[in-house]
């Protein structure tokens, strides 16, 4: 781990008093700096080891040549990007709508399992058994559920949209699952919180939604982007309903021309969108543990 | 000549522009008692987390039985294995109880089998009048008896040096005395400590040195009658006086 200390001091001191550093800070800052070299080598050497024993790996199979062919072939790669781009941005469209709903159901249904009170059992009631249902039924037999039999109830007004439905199967599911982790973090702020709220006069949906819910949301900021990442691969699902997404147009290629590269194409496409979510997951939990902490290097 | 247990040469310590810690040196004899008084944001806990290798100091170094610790080859963790804590805010784990807090040392670093670790458990719960709260979980406990777990739980690694940091701070006045009861009699066994502490009446009592910090900076060091009864430094008398008058010495 690099420490800011173990950079060479940038600013020396403050006018006030005339500290310089002394020999042994120089040599124990060489020290570690001689230490970080060395680390950073060691990794790249490893890195490279590792790479080279994969590739000769890969290439050396029997089936290589083949396998190459059929799934890294450059003209059916070119041929698939635009498709598969094009049908990429109906996933994106779908995981921002949905992500919203999902949020919103989400939070609403973990704010539902949490009241109290014989009044609202029914609606607790009610919150349970849909977070139940829909955590337990797979996400594909749900959507197969909507997309295919809403229609078939042919009622006045609702949408056969595929994409519509599509989207409202994920958003059944989702919001189940992140419910939960709305509730985890509910609950995972300490009582004496709620104490102190109520203590002060909030009422009980004041002591919710001042104290209690700022803490929760915070606490599960991380889980509920791995929420996300998930749902944005899960958008490709709404392509089983007809609707042309990323992996849609490239299976529409691939049965023309009998090449697996549009596939890959499109795989790697939803990686390369994952990514940049993954990191900003990522750099959220570190700035959080960053203000939370009181520092020190354990 | 008795043994230098912790000694300090030109600590210094900084939190970007703020330096909490400027040449700093300390020396702690075996079975001493040191105690840092000072006013808050003087650099007392800065310099306990430092001696515990909880901060990195920016300068100077610090020796443990004349080795030096701050050294960057130096085993943290075989370091911190020889120093125990004891925080102003207890930091007991709430998921364990009393005895799983006390023994989670002894058994998962020092490897002592789970038996005879909870035997030497029990004796320390019972030297510090807690026997009977061994299967409690510490959210149970009064603040006192919290402070006395997380006692036994910083002797129960044996150290060889404890490092009290404002250990009665949180603690009603009622409750005060039976966590100092607990380090007057572990003085007498000849623990070696170094407490940081705004309890003035104590620390004459039962430190061997006293350090006057200001600023980050050790104003001014000595038995406890010539710190309390004749401060040479200005500020050390202010400081003083308005202990007095706050009728807390």
């Amino acid at each position: 781990m690099l420490n800011e200390s173990e950079a060479p001091p940038k600013d020396p001191a403050p006018a006030e008093d005339d500290y310089r550093p002394s020999a042994r800070r120089l040599e124990r800052e060489r020290l570690r700096r001689a230490r970080t070299r060395r680390a950073v080598a060691i990794a790249a050497a490893s890195t490279l080891a590792t790479a080279v024993v994969l590739y000769l790996a890969v290439t050396h199979a029997p089936g290589w040549p083949r396998t190459r062919e059929t799934f890294l072939n450059a003209h059916y790669a070119r041929v698939a990007l635009p498709q598969v781009l094009k049908g990429l941005w109906l996933n994106v469209r779908l995981l921002v709508c949905c992500g919203a709903l999902i949020l919103v159901l989400g939070l609403l249904l973990a704010l539902a399992r949490t009241l109290r009170g014989p009044v609202f059992f029914p609606l607790r009631a009610l919150a349970t058994a849909y977070v139940d249902f829909f955590r337990g039924l797979p996400l594909i037999i749900c959507l197969l559920g909507v997309v295919f039999g809403v229609p078939a109830l042919r009622l006045q007004g609702v949408t056969n949209n595929p994409v519509v439905l599509g989207g409202a199967a994920l958003v059944l599911t989702y919001a189940a699952y992140v419910a939960e982790v709305f509730r985890a973090g509910i609950e995972s702020v300490h009582p004496s919180q709620r104490a102190a709220a109520r203590s002060l006069g909030l009422t009980g949906v004041q002591a919710m939604r001042y104290v209690v819910l700022p803490q929760a949301v915070r606490r599960v900021v991380p889980p509920l982007l791995n929420d996300l990442v998930s749902l944005q691969k899960d958008t490709g699902l709404v392509s089983i309903a007809g609707a042309v997404d990323a992996v849609y147009a490239a299976q529409i290629i691939t049965g023309e021309s009998f090449n697996y590269t549009p596939y890959v194409v499109a795989g790697l496409v939803f990686v390369a969108l994952t990514i940049p979510m993954t990191r900003f997951t990522d750099w959220v939990t570190a700035r959080m543990n960053r203000r939370q902490s009181q520092g020190g290097v354990v | 000549m008795t043994r230098v247990v912790l000694r300090m040469e030109a600590v210094r310590k900084s939190y970007g522009h703020a330096v909490v810690l400027r040449d700093v040196d300390l020396e702690v004899p075996e079975h001493t008692v040191t105690a840092l008084i000072g006013a808050s944001g003087s650099g007392k806990s800065t310099l306990l987390r430092c001696a515990n290798l909880l901060e990195e100091v920016d300068d100077g170094a610090i020796f443990l039985d004349d080795e030096e610790i701050t050294d960057p080859r130096a085993d943290q963790d075989a370091v911190r294995r020889r120093i125990g804590v004891v925080f102003q805010a207890y930091n007991l784990f709430p998921h364990m109880t009393v005895l799983e807090n006390i023994t989670l040392a002894p058994r998962r670093v020092h490897r002592v089998p789970r038996a005879q670790a909870e035997e030497r458990a029990r004796e320390l719960l019972t030297r510090l009048g807690l026997a009977d709260k061994a299967a409690e979980y510490p959210d149970r406990l009064s603040g006192g008896q919290q402070q006395r777990v997380a006692i036994a739980r910083a002797l129960a690694g044996q150290p060889r040096l404890l490092l009290l940091d404002e250990i009665t701070a949180a603690l009603d006045p009622e409750l005060v005395g039976e966590v100092l009861s607990v380090v007057r009699d572990l003085k007498e066994q000849g623990m070696t400590m170094v407490i940081a502490t705004h309890e003035m009446g104590f620390a004459r009592e039962v430190a061997d040195q006293v350090c006057f910090l200001d600023g980050g900076v050790v104003l001014e060091r000595g038995a406890p009658q010539e710190v309390f009864g004749a401060p040479r430094q200005e500020r050390t008398q202010r400081f003083l006086r308005r202990i007095v008058e706050a009728g807390r010495l």
